[in-house]
């Protein structure tokens, strides 16, 4: 068993919000070790401080690895490396794209935007259109925000940059 | 670093994040229109999850449970600031005490990056990311309903009078703000509150709003040492009223 092998097991436990995001394309995956041969430590970083689905990500995670041999798996929630949406995996983005939900810009919390009325210009998920407009930063959970779209007038949500 | 002093200062943040979470879920179902509902509910779990953070930093200290520390504490123990106790009341006075104190915790936070208490500064910089939504989500709208009718400026007007003797009490100084300082744990709350002047002054400039002259403003005191108003113990008894009937219940 090698760190490698940790995450490749990993890739198959999912976001609970997000049925097609593994843990590691989330990015929430921040450490692997293996020591003592075989004793496996993990460390997870919240997406959000009160994100509820923490609890939720910390089990699956340790049930993946006890079915998968590893008796005693150790989970630590940490906030030494802190989860920003630039954690977001390429192929991660990709797949948020194709689950209709608009990707984090990359580097999204360094130029974060201001004001709401400010044009955002997120690619339409639906249309592929930039010609759209934030309505809220805040949506059915604390990751993604609420736009439209003014080409075809769809609403459509973005993972928000952080 | 002594570990009181720590334990002083985080008592005062994770309570401010508590106090004001709980309140502005009462929001929840009721807001003005559907997004803001979202928008005050979205907030309020942002601070609830971030008063448990900080509680848990408390815990390793030596403190609680998060749980028992948050809902069996009466109001003299709690030590947030009295401007997150008052009532919700209508959306100006909450739309006003959000902008006044979520930009004073914003650039807390980011100072907090800083700390010489490195547990701290790691939740800091995480927390200071999600608390930027809360500021342009507040800065948006005092400028967009401060400049708006007569009725939503006048209104907005009337709640930053009432707000800013009760705002000035957030900068309410610690028995051991010297030690603070000088250990590097916190700059400090004049540093803090000379920043939060210059950030509300621009956006209220912005606006058709005026800010009330701040050093005129006899400040509402005694919240960071366990005095509070009429307001805070029936808050407390709603919000622990579940845990309190079975604290052992598992969800």
């Amino acid at each position: 068993m090698t760190e490698q092998d940790i995450y490749t097991l990993l890739k198959d436990v999912m976001d609970p919000e997000i049925p097609v995001l593994s843990l590691v394309d989330l990015g929430v995956i921040t450490g692997v070790e293996i020591y003592d041969e075989d004793k496996v430590r993990v460390e997870m970083t919240p997406t959000f401080v009160g994100c509820p689905a923490m609890d939720y990500m910390k089990q699956e995670v340790e049930d993946k690895l006890k079915s998968n041999g590893i008796p005693e798996p150790e989970v630590n929630i940490t906030f030494r490396e802190h989860w920003s949406s630039d954690k977001i995996t390429p192929e991660g983005r990709k797949k948020l794209k194709e689950f209709g939900l608009a990707p984090p810009p990359a580097s999204g919390g360094a130029n974060l935007i201001e004001d709401l009325d400010i044009l955002e210009k997120v690619e339409c998920p639906n249309c592929g259109s930039i010609n759209t407009i934030m309505k809220t930063p805040f949506g059915p959970t604390l990751c993604r925000s609420i736009h439209h779209c003014e080409d075809c007038k769809e609403t459509f949500e973005q993972f928000k940059p952080l | 670093m002594d570990p009181i002093i720590i334990k002083d200062f985080l008592y005062k943040v994770a309570d401010d994040q508590l106090i004001l979470g709980h309140r502005n879920s009462e929001w929840t179902g009721v807001g003005p229109v559907l997004e803001e509902d979202i928008a005050f509910s979205s907030m309020a779990q942002d601070k609830v999850g971030q008063s448990q953070a900080l509680y848990e930093l408390l815990h390793k200290l030596g403190e609680g449970e998060p749980d028992t520390v948050a809902f069996m504490r009466n109001a003299e123990q709690f030590h947030n600031c009295q401007f997150v106790e008052l009532p919700t009341k209508d959306y100006a006075f909450s739309l006003i005490r959000h902008f006044l104190f979520d930009y004073a915790e914003l650039i807390r936070f980011k100072m907090l990056m800083e700390s010489s208490y490195e547990p701290l500064a790691q939740v800091a910089a995480k927390i200071q990311g999600e608390i930027k939504y809360h500021v342009m989500h507040a800065r948006t709208f005092i400028r967009q309903l401060g400049s708006a009718t007569e009725e939503s400026v006048s209104r907005l007007q009337e709640a930053m009078n009432e707000s800013v003797p009760y705002a000035l009490g957030i900068f309410e100084k610690s028995k051991y703000e010297e030690d603070i300082i000088s250990s590097g744990l916190f700059k400090g709350e004049e540093a803090l509150k000379a920043e939060w002047m210059n950030a509300i002054t621009e956006v209220v400039s912005q606006s058709s709003l005026t800010l009330p002259d701040l050093k005129a403003a006899e400040p509402k005191m005694g919240g960071r040492y366990g005095q509070h108003t009429e307001h805070l113990q029936p808050l407390l008894d709603e919000m622990s009223e579940v845990f309190r009937q079975d604290p052992m219940a598992e969800w």
